[in-house]
């Protein structure tokens, strides 16, 4: 008589007892049916290639009527939204600097008397190209507008006006990445969606694994304080933050050829910020996660956002409303906008800024947080 | 440190922990001389554990109070942590660091002085020199045993709260491991240890029995032995499976345990138990008085207790 290779009953049995175990570990399971329909959400409705009402700033030189025709077509279309008019240059060149306009459309003073004359006036788009998806689709319908847009303007004897090549010629100036190449754009963000992913992991799995392994009762019992704990479990990571952030500029510089026009020092001081955000988070998970294998759901539920929300994958002004809200309360969405910011577009402080405070804010909150549940899993 | 100088390492009163509306540990009062080796016996379950992590600070009591080493044990958790050692139940040293690691990373949160040459003591009285290198998670469980030891003494605590320190050790570190605690006691280190070895508790000095949360019986091994009360015969004979069968349906015996070819039948009345036996009592048995052992006066205990607080 010889044991039958295989039976159902043994096989049963252990599907069964899966099946139990999968059902005790309730995180595992909000996961398994949270993290798809956050995919879902997210690819389904918040993801779009193509961006349109992306912020534009108008510098007027001339209120002639054809320039209000030329607005009204702009504001008609999908793809600008006007959010700013202005005389001055500078005002213009700061918006499109610190990431508040998309682009910039300077309108000459000259502009309906050259039109009327046939000269073909030139009106200059600049443009923020440092992502170059999200200023195509734009640009593209910018042309499709100029052959039509004034046909009503100009009836019966002027029609002569509507060249063959358009009565205005629209020049685009593609500002931080003028030949598109979309490495330029990646490369940069890729430091934030690395650093997010390694620096929440690794935390929540090393205080996690302390817990698990039975180690922390003993640390909790020595004179050793929380803070201590928390502050001397960081800071090797954020050494190993900081290669991760060598790593990838000396990559940038030397294999892509990324411009980096700003201060290096700058976005070391700043990168300090992110990293300390994203080790707070893990720290958070670490106090919320019964063991290793949750750590790791509840950081790739972190990663997941991070890395389609946060402007690194599509672009941040492609998505509704809603995604972005998600979004900006992410450290990596405003960590993007900061390195792309001071390698492509030479950015300060000062122009920085306002994305220093939203990664400021998450790190105290995060930071509370883990602080707190860590205090109350002493008792 | 004069606090640390008095007569009563541990003395508390009415200690409770209540984990939602369970009550885990109710209303215990324990008093530790120093030096003594106490021993702390229960079921699984029954509190031990709990008990002794709000005596080294882990958790804060409920309600009671009292000292650990002269120290408030609400109030004044840090300066407790530092003068107790503690070793858990489950090995709670890093696996993936070595023996002298282990010892040093314990060393320096202690801020041991001297710490290179504290590690090298501790290594050289646990006789665990030649292993130092070795990656703590690859020890046997009597080489872990003994590293927990060295590392919880490496701050010459003034108490020691082992919580059953000698679980899967086998006999011959067991023994060497209590030669080590008496040898400790001697120098004046107070030891506080759960275990659930009747031999064990025989070597303490002094021992509580914990059940459901309550402190059921303290003293010293005659003590516990004088006023447990329990009389139990020795039956030896033919077949004893049926006598056992019988004896645990009457009212009376409490308890009939098969040791080889002997029952042990014991009962709190010893005038019920006479009558139970004299009415089953067949010539081809010989019945015995005996002594009544720790282990039996502890499953008294508990049924006992379970009469009055499950």
């Amino acid at each position: 008589m010889s044991l039958p290779r295989f039976t159902l009953h043994r096989l049963w049995a252990i599907v069964l007892k899966e099946f139990i175990q999968m059902k005790r570990d309730r995180v595992t399971f909000v996961m398994m049916v949270g993290i798809p329909l956050m995919q879902l959400m997210m690819f389904g409705f918040a993801i779009n290639s193509d961006p349109r009402h992306l912020p534009t700033a108008l510098r007027l030189g001339d209120q002639g009527p054809f320039t209000r025709t030329l607005v009204q077509a702009l504001r008609t279309s999908d793809y600008f939204s006007i959010i700013h008019e202005t005389s001055s240059e500078s005002d213009a060149q700061r918006l499109l600097q610190i990431g508040d306009a998309q682009f910039v459309i300077n309108i000459p003073e000259d502009f309906s008397r050259k039109l009327l004359r046939g000269e073909r006036p030139t009106v200059l788009i600049e443009a923020d190209a440092s992502d170059p998806a999200a200023t195509g689709p734009a640009l593209a319908s910018i042309n499709a507008l100029a052959n039509t847009i004034f046909n009503r303007d100009l009836p019966g004897p002027l029609t002569r006006l509507r060249a063959k090549n358009g009565p205005v010629d629209f020049r685009i100036h593609a500002h931080y990445n003028p030949e598109n190449i979309t490495q330029y754009n990646v490369v940069p963000g890729l430091m934030g969606v690395v650093l997010t992913m390694t620096m929440v992991i690794i935390t929540a799995l090393a205080i996690t694994r302390e817990r698990e392994r039975g180690t922390m009762e003993n640390l909790l019992a020595t004179p050793v304080r929380p803070f201590e704990v928390m502050v001397g479990k960081i800071l090797p990571y954020i050494a190993v933050g900081y290669i991760q952030v060598t790593l990838i500029l000396i990559a940038a510089r030397f294999i892509f050829h990324v411009p980096m026009v700003g201060s290096l020092p700058l976005l070391y001081a700043v990168a300090f910020l992110f990293i300390a955000a994203n080790l707070a988070v893990g720290i958070t998970f670490s106090t919320l996660a019964k063991n290793q294998l949750q750590a790791v759901q509840m950081a790739f539920f972190f990663f997941l956002p991070s890395i389609l929300l946060s402007g690194f994958m599509f672009p941040f002004r492609g998505m509704p409303p809603w995604a972005q809200n998600v979004g900006s309360c992410l450290p990596n969405t405003h960590f993007l906008r900061i390195v792309r910011g001071i390698l492509l577009k030479g950015n300060g402080l000062a122009e920085i800024a306002p994305e220093l405070w939203p990664l400021l804010a998450f790190l105290v909150v995060a930071m509370a947080i883990g602080v707190k549940r860590y205090r109350q899993t002493l008792d | 440190m004069a606090a640390i100088e008095k007569e009563l390492a541990i003395d508390v009163t009415g200690v409770t922990k209540r984990f939602g509306d369970k009550t885990v540990v109710d209303a215990i009062n324990l008093s530790v001389r120093r030096g003594e080796i106490y021993g702390f016996l229960g079921p699984n379950g029954s509190g031990k554990t709990t008990f002794i992590r709000m005596l080294c600070g882990l958790l804060t009591p409920d309600a009671g109070s009292g000292t650990c080493l002269g120290f408030d044990v609400r109030t004044q958790q840090a300066e407790i942590k530092r003068h107790v050692g503690y070793m858990t139940q489950k090995f709670s040293y890093y696996e993936d660091l070595s023996i002298r690691e282990n010892l040093d990373f314990i060393a320096r949160i202690y801020a041991v002085p001297d710490r290179a040459a504290a590690v090298q003591r501790s290594l050289e009285r646990l006789g665990l020199t030649h292993r130092s290198h070795q990656l703590a998670g690859q020890l046997s469980g009597g080489w872990k045993q003994r590293l927990a030891l060295a590392a919880c003494l490496i701050h010459e605590p003034k108490l020691l709260l082992l919580d059953e320190p000698t679980a899967g050790v086998d006999p011959k570190a067991r023994r060497e491991f209590w030669d080590e605690i008496h040898q400790l006691a001697a120098g004046g280190l107070t030891v506080l240890i759960t275990t659930h070895y009747m031999d064990e508790a025989e070597r303490c000095h002094r021992l509580a029995y914990l059940a459901y949360g309550h402190l059921l019986t303290r003293g010293t091994l005659a003590d516990v032995l004088a006023t447990a009360k329990l009389t139990t015969w020795r039956v030896t004979g033919p077949d004893l499976l049926n006598l056992a069968a019988t004896l645990r349906r009457q009212s009376g015996v409490e308890q009939v345990v098969a040791f080889g070819n002997t029952l042990h039948v014991s009962g709190r009345d010893p005038a019920r138990l006479s009558t139970v036996i004299t009415t089953l009592r067949d010539p081809r048995h010989d019945w015995q008085p005996i002594a009544s052992g720790l282990e039996d006066v502890f499953i008294s205990l508990m049924d006992e207790a379970k009469d009055n607080f499950s």
